[in-house]
């Protein structure tokens, strides 16, 4: 068996409200390996995003260890994060969060100027990952210019246009309609099928929860080992 | 080039709150660069005054005359090589709004002003006509005289009309001197004293001593004072610029106030400059975020944050640099020759560029620090 891409021991996380300790992550321990498409599932406040959060390494654990690719991310220096995140994750959000001032072929480039190719290798690349969403034809939109569905679909190319070790998704069809979030699924699931990307989602729509290869579980913080659904 | 295009697309994403701020900008360089060239004018006389030149006048006040007999005595001082004398005149051409310097002065007037350039002829032609005036260049282009043209005064300190005939228009050596002046003989302006007010003749305003070595002018300034101490007009003799700055002196107060109000207009904009970018950064926190997220560091975010405010307080400050001189000029023609030079001066000009590029890179600190100390989870759930 492979050795697990991220692998999560005795992982722990609190917030402090007015004073008040509330435990977000209770003694978390999991392993994905490369290649999985998992969906994390809970109700509102069970902890999935942040879990996301910390698997992504822009939230810190309070205990436990958080191994991605044998790298323990919890120890990295907030600078050495910035660096270990733009070479080893790409970000899918639920509102997109694309860059309103630049045009779908832009954003895509955006994570390459961290790399260190020239401006035409970035702009071939940016163009081939939009080519790969079907989103040719829409080089030079600005994200006001597009549908919903259309700029989850750019953001998906920003993803993956640096080749992330692993790709998180969150809630990336909660804004979107039916037929759009189908069609994001199903590139989503081509890219893990196809591309071989690792992808962890959060979602709490149980249909979209089907289109991933495993299904996790969490309440109140912790994990339910149970119900994990292997599709 | 990318990160270029993106402070510039950010800093018109909402063009009308950018184009007031950028409008608010070229104010306030305009009104500071106006605000500081007034100042400039007001101590023009005296920069351009000259320090191998000596002032004599009646030690109590300015407004009491000196004997004529003073002239051979200040010239018998050893390293005094010219004496000359003057009387402010005060007459009114046609309106009082027409305002210009008149003074009587002494035949050899012109030998102590190098700087006044005068054709020989023309200079014959005055000396000749007891009612001969010359004009300056500035003068003469603002009411457009000529040569044997008639020029009437209303006098006020003494009263009457007066008819002059201009005989010649000075230049200056170089376009700082001020050449908004008139000139008519001592004599004449004497005749009628001594006719109306037999006592108040062969009175004079002030002496003007040129001497050999401006280093000499604190001695010579004592060494003339003394000659006259406990006479009946003491005398008090000072470098000619240090005359021209006790006029300046009498103003302190209001050019302390205009100085005072130029530098408020730049912490106005500079108020409305930080409150634009605060806003601004506040709106982005998501995509600060997200950008954090993405791997960008604080750095390319304080450096993105302090791109766009510089660059709008570029166009403005260089909006407002611009039409400074027009302004200037503007401004110059109507304070109808109150300040015979309203130059933008390249201090002014630097001054101004440099208060815009400040108030570019000052407004920008607390966003930037903000946006650089942002958390990504906090920051993406601005969005949401």
């Amino acid at each position: 068996m492979a050795a697990p891409l991220v692998e999560i021991r005795n992982l722990q996380k609190a917030y402090r409200r007015g004073g008040q300790v509330v435990p977000v992550l209770t003694d978390i321990s999991l392993d994905i390996f490369p290649g999985d498409f998992t969906a994390l599932m809970g109700p509102s406040g069970s902890g999935k995003t942040t879990l996301l959060n910390l698997i992504a390494g822009i939230d810190k654990p309070d205990s436990g260890t958080l191994r991605v690719d044998g790298l323990d991310i919890t120890g990295l220096s907030e600078s050495a994060l910035a660096e270990w995140r733009a070479a080893h994750v790409g970000f899918i959000f639920q509102f997109y969060n694309l860059m309103p001032v630049l045009t779908a072929l832009e954003n895509v480039e955006l994570p390459l100027l961290l790399t260190g190719l020239s401006r035409s290798q970035r702009r071939d690349r940016a163009a081939m990952m939009l080519e790969m969403v079907a989103l040719a034809d829409r080089m030079d939109h600005f994200p006001n210019e597009l549908s919903g569905g259309q700029q989850q679909r750019v953001a998906i190319a920003r993803a993956i246009v640096s080749d992330p070790t692993l790709i998180v998704a969150d809630e990336p069809t909660g804004d979107l309609d039916r037929q759009s979030a189908a069609d994001i699924l199903s590139l989503i699931q081509r890219l893990n099928s196809e591309v071989g990307k690792t992808v962890i989602m959060v979602t709490h729509d149980v249909s979209a929860a089907h289109a991933a290869r495993a299904i996790i579980h969490l309440d109140k913080g912790e994990l339910m080992h149970a119900p994990v659904a292997q599709i | 080039m990318f990160f270029l295009r993106m402070v510039l697309r950010n800093a018109f994403r909402h063009r009308l709150r950018t184009a007031l701020t950028i409008a608010g900008l070229v104010v306030a360089v305009l009104a500071y660069g106006l605000l500081q060239t007034v100042v400039g004018a007001w101590y023009a006389g005296a920069d351009a005054a000259s320090n191998a030149r000596l002032v004599t006048r009646n030690s109590i006040s300015l407004v009491f005359p000196l004997p004529l007999s003073y002239h051979a005595r200040i010239r018998s001082v050893e390293g005094v090589t010219e004496v000359a004398y003057s009387n402010w005149f005060g007459g009114i051409y046609r309106e009082p709004k027409n305002f210009f310097p008149q003074f009587a002065v002494s035949a050899n007037y012109l030998n102590l002003y190098p700087e006044f350039v005068l054709d020989d002829e023309q200079l014959l032609m005055w000396q000749r006509d007891r009612r001969g005036a010359l004009v300056g260049r500035q003068l003469a282009e603002q009411f457009d005289f000529k040569v044997g043209d008639m020029l009437p005064l209303r006098g006020t300190i003494y009263p009457g009309t007066w008819e002059f005939v201009i005989r010649g228009i000075f230049d200056g050596s170089d376009e700082t001197r001020i050449t908004r002046q008139m000139l008519f003989h001592w004599d004449y302006l004497n005749e009628f004293v001594r006719k109306v007010r037999p006592r108040g003749g062969n009175m004079v305003g002030v002496y003007i001593s040129g001497i050999d070595n401006p280093a000499d002018a604190a001695v010579l300034s004592r060494e003339i004072d003394a000659m006259f101490r406990n006479s009946l007009a003491e005398t008090m003799t000072e470098t000619e610029q240090a005359f021209q700055l006790g006029f300046v002196a009498m103003s302190d107060q209001i050019i302390a106030a205009i100085r005072i109000v130029s530098y408020v207009v730049i912490l106005i904009i500079l108020a409305v400059m930080a409150n634009t970018m605060a806003m601004s950064a506040r709106e982005r926190t998501a995509e600060y975020a997200t950008l954090k997220a993405l791997g960008f560091g604080p750095r390319f975010l304080v450096l993105l944050i302090f791109g766009e405010s510089i660059a709008i307080c570029a166009i403005g400050g260089g909006l407002g640099l611009v039409l400074t001189w027009p302004a200037a000029k503007g401004f110059g023609l109507a304070a109808g020759g109150i300040f015979p030079v309203f130059q933008v001066s390249a201090e002014t000009a630097a001054w101004q560029a440099g208060s815009a590029l400040a108030v570019g890179v000052l407004a920008a600190i607390v966003p930037a620090i903000t946006a650089a100390r942002v958390r990504i989870v906090d920051g993406l759930r601005a969005i949401a």
